[in-house]
């Protein structure tokens, strides 16, 4: 299947990219994140437990494990700083 | 409760949003205003400017659902929040939170609600461009995540 990730704030700048399409096996939110964080050294460290603020799939701010649909959009937030 | 959230680029005019308000907000005795600024000397090195990003959509969603807890919690009437985004330089307004209540206290509790939530919870980033080229994005602060927390006593 094939999603598209966000990434914002200094993931951003950190992973070289703001947006990406990626295919893979499929699964949930946790089993997203290690994917990811298996790209390397960079991601591991870039998407550590306490640097993710926050995943949002189809823009619906989503807490603990969750599935992430063929097609998602999935963003990857860091943790804010407005106001 | 009314509420309007606008996240833009551009400046926003206090009188033209207060009216706004005032023209939903009922048969309010008080109504609050607060605006945030971009400081210039936060660090060692002064500051060129804010830049700002969001997640257009998620925002906005969060806002108002931030905006729903706190008229659950006070009578208040109509919310109105605009926050900026892009390149702001300091001395500019970053963020405008308006609240009309029938009663000053439930407006003045309200509107800072708001604003400790809006910090911590709101999809909003931001990146501190110094005069000397060097920039770094801001990380989130201890002490906005204790001032929301202490609303849940």
């Amino acid at each position: 299947m094939s999603i598209r990730i966000l990434y914002f704030g200094r993931l951003k700048d950190v992973l070289g990219r703001g947006e990406e399409t990626l295919d893979w096996a499929g699964g949930d939110s946790a089993a997203l994140l290690a994917a990811l964080r298996g790209r390397g050294e960079d991601w591991a460290e870039a998407l550590a437990a306490g640097k993710v603020f926050r995943l949002v799939v189809n823009q619906q701010v989503v807490r603990g494990e969750v599935p992430i649909p063929d097609g998602a959009e999935v963003g990857i937030l860091p943790p804010v700083t407005g106001g | 409760m009314h509420c309007h959230i606008t996240v833009q680029q551009d400046r926003f005019d206090l009188a033209a949003e207060e009216a706004a308000l005032r023209a939903v907000a009922g048969d309010a005795g008080a109504l609050v205003a607060f605006q945030g600024m971009v400081r210039g000397h936060d660090a060692a090195t002064p500051l060129a400017a804010l830049f700002l990003e969001h997640y257009p959509g998620v925002t906005e969603a969060e806002i108002g659902r931030i905006a729903d807890a706190a008229a659950g919690r006070w009578p208040i009437s109509a919310v109105r929040v605009v926050h900026r985004v892009g390149r702001l330089v300091p001395g500019e307004q970053i963020v405008l939170v308006l609240v009309a209540s029938a009663h000053r206290k439930a407006a003045f509790a309200a509107a800072e609600y708001l604003m400790d939530y809006l910090k911590t919870e709101a999809p909003f980033w931001k990146r501190e461009d110094f005069t000397d080229g060097s920039s770094r994005w801001v990380d989130a602060k201890a002490s906005d995540d204790a001032a929301a927390a202490s609303w849940r006593d």
